[in-house]
Formats: C-alpha cells, structure tokens, sequence
C-alpha cells in the first residue's frame, strides 16, 4: 500500500518544491497582465502632519501617467478592524477612521498620500516626485509609555491615545484580591520587562494586482496574502462595497507571511479601485523599504509583572499590567493580539491560582502593529518564562525543580486555568526530562569550566511554554470579540476516474501544504498519493474558507478535509451497496476497497467513483428526503468548526558561549522538544520549527525596529535592520514529545509558530546565566554585542 | 542602446535603456520570473543568475554591463526535466519552503561547489552571507549544500 511511503507520518518529499527550484514557482509580481500599468504610491516622509493641499497637475502631465490619486479621488469605506475589544468600563475600543489613502491628515511615515498610475514603473515614480504636497508637520507620538498625556494625538479624536484599557481577571475579589495574595506571599518577584518590536519580513515583497472587468462589472485582485477570502469579504463589504460575487481573490504563490500577509492592506483596495478608474490592470509591488515602512509590524510590549510566590516555592498569584504599542491604525488582527492572545496565555503551563491582566493599547505615529508569528503567546511566555527564572534566583529554589513543582500534572486533563482557557491535554514532565537529557543539561558544569579556560562566559537557559492556537472555534473567539467566524472549509472532488481534487480554505504559503494534505487524503481514502492535488488560494475555487494564520492548517483545515472525506465515504458506501446488492450497512471500507462484510465482493474506490459519474442503473432520487434514491456525482464540502483551541507545548533549552570582551552572545546549542500532537509529515515539522527558532533566535540577539523621535523608521532596510543570516543561526536540535489533541480526530496541534514562542526566553536565559558571575542580572532584547559589553560594563564586571 | 547575450543556452539581442537594471531586463524584459527581488540594498540575494560562470547579484548590474555575456538563471539550471545536483539537493533536503530565496541560494551554492566541491559548514554558512532565508533558519540549505556537494563529487 502507498500509505507506508506516503501517509500519515511519513517525511514526503514537498511535491511543490519542482516548481520553485526550477523558477517556476507564480508569485504575484510574476503575473503579467495584459496592458497591465503600474502604480506607484507617494507616501508621508513625515510621521505626523496635516496635508494642507495636493497638487497633481504636473504630475498628470509627465510621460506615459495614466491616473494621479489622492484621498479627495478615493472617498470609500475605512479599512476595518476584525475584533472588537471592550475595556474595562465597558466601553468599546476606539476605532478611528483607517482611509486607504490620507484624508487630510497622516499618521505615520509610509502612509500613503497619492498614487499615480503609469505605463511602466519607471514613468509612474518619475511623476510622483512631480507631486506638491503641503504638510503642515506636527509633534509626532512614538513613547507609547509618554502617549497617554503627552497631548498630542495621533487621531484628533482620541485625545490620550488609548484604544482601550481592557483587563481579564476572572478570580473573585478582582485586582485587590491579586495584589493583597502577591502580598501576603513569601516572595514578591517583580520585573519590568520590554518585548522589542520586529518586522516581520517575509522574503516576498507585498504586491497587489487590481482588474476590472466593464462587461460584467466584476474585478478581479491578485495578492499576496494568506487568507484570500478574508480579504474579499473586507474589501468587497467595507471598504469598497463591491458586491462578493463579483469580485475574485487570488493568492498565488506567496513567499512567506509570517502573519504580516493575514491583514487588508491598503494597496489592496487602491489597485482595484484605480483599475476601475483607468481601465486597465493596474499592479503594484513593494519595495523592501516599503514593506518596512508599512507592513504591520510584531511585538512592541512594555510590561510591568509580579509574581507571587509561596515558601514552598509555589506560584500563588500574577500581575501583569502591559501597554501594547498599535501603531497608527488598527490593523485587521491588531486588538486581540495583546488581548486574547496574549492575557489568556498567562497561566503558561503553571497552576497559578489567581491571575490578573491588564493591557492600555496605545496608538502612536508608527506603522500598525499587528499579529506576527505566536501573536501575544511569545509575549506571554517571554514575560513569564523571565519571571519564572527570577524567581528562581530570588527563592534559591533550583530553575528545573521550580518549574517542575509549579506544572500543572498529567492527570489534571481537561485543565481549566484562571484566564478562560482550558487546556485539553499535554505532558509537561515529558518534554522537560526530554529536553533535560537531550542538552545533556547534567554535564553542563563541565562545559562551563572548559569555557572558562578559554576566558569565556557560559551559559544555560530555558523555558516551558505552552500556547493555544489552530485558531479556532468561531463561538469562543464570537465571545471574545471577533468579527469573524473561525471555521475552515473544504471540498473533496473525486473525478470519475478515481482522483480527487481537494479545495482548501487554507493557504500554503511556505508550509507545504500541496503535499501534507495530499498524504491525509491519500492515507484516509487508500489511493496513490500522486492521484490528489491540492488546489488552495482562489475565491473563485475554493469554498469560503479562513486561510491559514496560529499555526491552524492542519488542526482545522486539515480537520475540514476529514470530514469532507468521510462524507465522501459514506456517499460511496451508498453507491457501492447498490453496485454489489447490499445492504448498506455490511458495506465496508479499508484500504481503498468496498467489501461486503462476509462475502468475496469488493470494488475499488475508482470503481466505485467511475460508476458515480456513469449513473446509469441509479435508483432515481424524487427528493432530498428520498432516501433509496441515489443522486450522481462524488463531491463533498465540510465546514469545520473546532471545540476548543489546540495546546501545543515543550521545552527549550538553550546554550550560550559569551566573549566578554566583545559581548558577542555565539549560540553553541539549542534543544527543541516540542509537543504538536500528531505529526502528518516529520520532515515540514522540523523543518517549522527550525524556521520559527530562527526568526526566535532573531528577537533575542539580532532585530529590532527603532523609530527615532520624529518618527523616522532608523532600521528601514536589510542594511540596518539585522535580519539573521546562515551564520547567526546554529544548527537547532528537534525533538518530540506526543500527547494528542483531543478534540480533532487528527490529534494535532499545530507547529508553524512554537519556535518563536518557545525560544527568546531561553535564549535570554541563557545570556542572563553566563552573565550572572559578572552580576547583570537583566537585559533587553536584542542582546546585541554592544548591551552585553554594556551590561558587563556597567555591572563593574 | 543595443545589448545581446547568450541567455539560458540562446542568442538575445535587445535595445534597453542605459539605466535599466539587469534583474529588470531578466524579470519583466524577458519574463524569467524565477529571478527574484527582495529587497532594494543588495542585501538578500533571491536575484542571483550566473555571468560567465560567476554568481552575480542582478540588483546591482545595468542590463548594459551583461553585453557579450553569457547568462544561466535558475530556469536555465536543470538539464531538461534532469535537475541540477544542487537543485535535487534543496528538494532533498527540505532546504526550501516558500520558495521565494530558493532560486538566489541555488545559484549561488552552485557556484560555491564550483569554487569549493567541499566546503566546511562555516564556509558554506559565511558564503551564505548574501542570500537571506526567512523560512528555514538556514539548517536545511547548510544540509543541502553538503548533499550536493557530494553528489558533485560523485
């Protein structure tokens, strides 16, 4: 049978792989229409400044210009936000008005001011310097910490620049009840704590191809984005009411996301409303300076956190109070980041009885912040994972044993934790002795000595994290404020002669999807692997589906093509009975084959397929409800909607060597035991999770977005902007520890995002516990060379 | 002005402006789309071809220097439906996931084991310097090179 080369579990060679390696791979600045112009979009040099006049007369002039466009041309709906948040006076966020392009005002540098629309590119950047735009510069807010009474607000509006201050304590007694437990405990250990602002970078510049069809009033957008029908429902309902039915979404190809091509972009809705206007096709591509400039960028949290502990060294309560930074607008995910995402992840793998959150989202003159890969849970298990290993320190209690004392035990499934999440299933102890034997964390002394001779720092770290993701059942996230349902979608066509062609509302943009899902359908239905195709990424094919963000593709998506799967089985189950005379109810299905229980009867599934498209001795079916009737065709859909989130957890430990004359921080050794439920195809797991440490490894030593006080982004390019490189990076060792889900019959979890949730505390970690001897005992991320040579410096080391 | 070049195994003549950029002239001139731009610095490396052999960023070239030259880009690479050493490699090895870098790393490694056939893992990983991978954390590629490697050697 194929399934012991090609299903569930075995490492399948990508199958998309041939068309990248052989640069035949159709990204959307790759597609080429015809009579396709450019556009090009004049954006704010300024992060704060009232635009007092537009003038485009000469640019309209200049050779080869077709259309020139301001916010006076493009009056439309405002691009939306997809989650509500209230605060904690009940009061809903503020949501202020998000134009495509400025109306009068911009908020941040890169906010698009004009688009002028070209024969070639070249003529459309020539004539936008041809544009005179008054500004009339404003003091611009930066220090979200200063945002709240410096005066100055980014939307006249919302004079203390607080979209909301919201919290989540659900213990009885409330925040004084949090504060008097902190206090009546052994240990009060407290820490101020800055998770950094990321960018994140996908290799694939966002582009953007708008058409406009006048014979049948319909357009067309192709784009790089992860989840197309999303983008369809928000551009066609909100921003430019375009009727869904008339207008397609296609994401092609597209090289990477990282959670920066979930959201609506602005440039979306211009090329589609300027090929209208122009008549022709109109496409737009960023240039790396653009995507810095204006794809949402990750992270940018400043915490205070305090946490209790008892003298047995027991967790009794946590207090967290965040300022989240938004940037100017509210990008589609942007609230429940630091919300939902984040708040509810505060247990970690803990038994913490008693939590309170409290988070001031604050706007300011900066790009819009939104949900990069982990989305709040690297910020929850940074801020906890450093407050656990604090404390550690502060109690004398050993960091392995405190973590161990505090985990919520194997036998306490289904696990309902103070901040509304409840845990399904997981083995905390398992992934840590695993971790713990695999870094051979024991010998650890030895090698810290032979460093030492070397003049040489070493050091230790780790974290236990846990976070919730195949985002995820549509009730829950309803309740929690989203706009939107969280289901996937599926459709499973079997062609007569026996192959199937699946339709997922997933999107595969790195993650391999073409071959993962090709070998749970040809595992579940026993057909060769190479009779599936997967087909994802087109509104006009796929059945409206959510597209893939929070590590959800396989858990939900996948979930979905189950359950289309099995209705498929039952629908042949029905024709193979009639085929072979049987009652229904003897039919069975292994392997590939209908059997008759009990008998030497059996067709296979291409068959039975065939006979379903050649229908000619079917009983005739008079009604939906006729059911001796047999109805033509093999064709399923299935909308899954999950119970519960998924929990994947693990152990990280990482290792460091730091030259402390030079501060150089050379990562020797990183052990990943993670715990992603089932795991379909071994190989794109690892291959995940190596990817997400990396961009982990990244946060912790390399990247950093740093506006300056007027706004200028400093670290606008690869030149400035430390992306990792191969030889930044070690060689990162994976291992798996298995519980599974319990709510998909899967048993999966998820893994795009565990290794950049898991890794920066234990990155950090380690750093702090080579650098102890030298008496630093903290330092913000990233730890570049410099912040270590300064901390060693400064701790008189 | 006037420019011809043995492209991909043929003769192309074409009259480009003086300021045009070589990766321009290969992506939208000659529709070799597997030529990639990542960013605007000559930093990442997706739009690396070969020039006499030699792995060039076509970023940072004027279509006009390419005259009298002979070109292999990605498209280019694999000897029909045979794939190059290096490109079975990558696929091998998981060395690619959203494909967006792949074709600048391919082609750069392939001159590194044209210069190195066998390279050490630091001098793969600081040759890898000029090609940036978001997607794998570069453990793969690194695994890929050495599979190539030896393959080439036999």
């Amino acid at each position: 049978m194929n399934n012991h080369t090609h299903g569930i579990g075995v490492s399948v060679k990508r199958r998309e792989d041939l068309r990248f390696l052989t640069g035949r791979g159709k990204y959307t600045d790759d597609i080429h229409r015809q009579h396709q112009a450019f556009a090009y979009i004049l954006r704010s040099p300024l992060a704060h400044a009232k635009i007092k006049s537009i003038n485009t007369t000469a640019a309209k002039q200049s050779p080869g210009v077709i259309g020139v466009f301001s916010g006076e041309d493009l009056q439309c709906g405002s691009i939306p936000c997809g989650w509500l948040i209230h605060s904690k006076d009940g009061s809903p966020m503020k949501e202020p008005n998000h134009p495509p392009l400025a109306q009068g005002k911009v908020r941040h540098v890169g906010d698009q001011v004009a688009v002028v629309v070209a024969d070639s590119l070249a003529q459309a950047k020539a004539a936008a310097q041809l544009i005179d735009v008054d500004y009339e510069s404003l003091p611009a807010v930066i220090n979200m910490e200063k945002a709240i009474t410096n005066g100055v607000a980014v939307h006249d509006e919302i004079t203390d620049n607080t979209c909301f201050d919201w919290e989540l304590c659900l213990a009885e007694g409330g925040e004084a009840e949090i504060d008097k437990t902190i206090a009546d405990s052994a240990h009060q250990v407290s820490m101020r704590l800055v998770n950094n602002r990321l960018v994140p970078n996908a290799m694939e510049p966002r582009a953007a191809i708008g058409e406009y069809d006048s014979s049948a009033d319909s357009y067309t957008l192709y784009t790089t984005s992860q989840n197309p029908h999303l983008i369809r429902l928000l551009l066609g309902a909100f921003v430019l009411q375009i009727p869904e039915h008339k207008l397609r979404v296609v994401a092609p190809d597209v090289g990477g996301g990282f959670g920066s091509k979930i959201y609506h972009y602005a440039e979306e809705a211009i090329v589609v409303w300027a090929a209208k206007q122009v008549r022709r096709p109109v496409k737009w591509t960023a240039e790396r300076g653009e995507s810095f400039l204006t794809d949402a960028h990750g992270r940018d949290h400043i915490s205070h956190v305090t946490l209790g502990v008892d003298a047995d060294g027991k967790f009794t309560a946590l207090k967290v109070e965040t300022k989240a930074n938004v940037g100017a607008y509210l990008s589609t995910f942007s609230t429940c980041v630091p919300t939902y995402l984040y708040a509810t992840l505060l247990a970690g793998v803990y038994t913490t009885p008693k939590i309170y959150a409290n988070v001031k989202t604050i706007f300011t003159n900066t790009a819009p912040v939104d949900a990069y890969r982990g989305a709040g849970r690297p910020e929850a298990t940074f801020l906890l994972e450093r407050i656990v290993e604090k404390a550690a320190r502060q109690t004398g209690i050993d960091r392995v044993q405190l973590r161990r004392q505090n985990f919520i035990p194997q036998d306490a499934f289904p696990y309902q934790t103070p901040v509304a999440l409840q845990y399904d299933s997981g083995d905390y102890h398992a992934s840590l002795d695993k971790a713990l034997t695999e870094s051979d964390w024991d010998g650890f002394a030895a090698r810290r000595a032979d460093s030492a001779k070397n003049g040489k720092l070493r050091g230790i770290g780790m974290s236990t994290y846990i976070e919730a993701c195949g985002i995820a059942p549509s009730a829950v996230v309803g309740s929690l404020g989203a706009r939107a349902g969280l289901y996937e979608a599926a459709n499973v066509r079997v062609n007569p002669t026996g192959s199937v062609t699946v339709f997922t509302g997933s999107h595969s943009h790195g993650q391999g999807h073409e071959t993962t899902f090709a070998q749970l359908v040809a595992d579940k239905l026993g057909i060769p692997f190479d009779s599936v195709d997967i087909v994802h990424g087109d509104t006009a094919k796929i059945p409206f589906g959510m597209g893939t963000y929070g590590s959800r593709s396989l858990s939900v998506g996948g979930e979905a093509i189950i359950r289309a799967i099995n209705k498929i089985v039952t629908k042949a189950s029905k024709i193979a009975a009639h085929l072979m005379e049987a009652d229904v109810a003897d039919v069975e299905f292994a392997e590939g084959n209908f059997s008759v229980k009990g008998t030497d009867k059996k067709l296979a599934f291409g068959e039975v397929s065939l006979a379903a498209y050649v229908p000619h001795n079917f009983p005739h079916k008079s009604s939906h409800d006729d059911a001796e009737g047999l109805e033509p065709g093999l064709e399923e859909q299935a909308f899954y909607d999950p119970l519960n989130f998924t929990y994947p957890a693990g152990c990280h430990i990482c290792e460091v060597e730091i030259d402390p004359d030079t501060g150089v921080v050379d990562v020797q050794k990183f052990t990943a035991v993670d715990d992603v439920g089932r795991v379909v195809n071994p190989m794109i797991v690892e291959g995940q999770v190596q990817g997400g440490i990396a961009q982990g490894i990244g946060q912790a030593l390399l990247e950093q977005a740093v506006y300056n006080d007027d706004g200028q982004l400093l670290t606008g390019s690869f030149m400035d902007y430390t992306m990792p490189r191969a030889d930044n990076i070690p060689n990162i060792d994976v291992y798996q520890t298995t519980t599974l889900c319990a709510h998909n019959s899967l048993g999966a979890k998820g893994c795009g995002e565990v290794g950049a949730i898991g890794s920066p505390p234990a990155i950090i970690n380690a750093v702090l516990d080579a650098l102890a001897e030298k008496g630093v005992d903290d330092i913000a991320m990233p730890a570049t060379p410099y912040r270590v040579w300064e901390a060693i410096q400064k701790a008189g080391g | 002005m006037k420019i011809s070049m043995n492209l991909n195994g043929k003769e192309v003549t074409a009259d480009v402006a003086d300021n045009l950029l070589l990766v321009e002239f290969l992506r939208e001139h000659q529709r070799l789309t597997g030529v990639h731009v990542g960013c605007d610095t000559s930093q990442c490396g997706a739009c690396v071809v070969h020039i006499n052999g030699k792995s060039v960023k076509t970023c940072s070239m004027l279509a006009v220097q390419a005259n009298g030259t002979t070109i292999t880009t990605i498209e280019g690479l694999a000897d029909g439906d045979q794939l190059h050493a290096v490109q079975a490699a990558f696929k091998e090895c998981h060395g690619l996931q959203c494909g967006f870098c792949t074709p600048g790393m391919v082609m750069s490694v392939t001159d590194l084991l044209q210069q190195n056939p066998s390279p050490s893992e630091e001098e793969i990983r600081h040759w890898l310097e000029g090609n940036i991978c978001r997607c794998t954390g570069y453990q793969n590629i690194v695994r890929a090179v050495q599979h190539a490697a030896a393959a080439l050697r036999g």
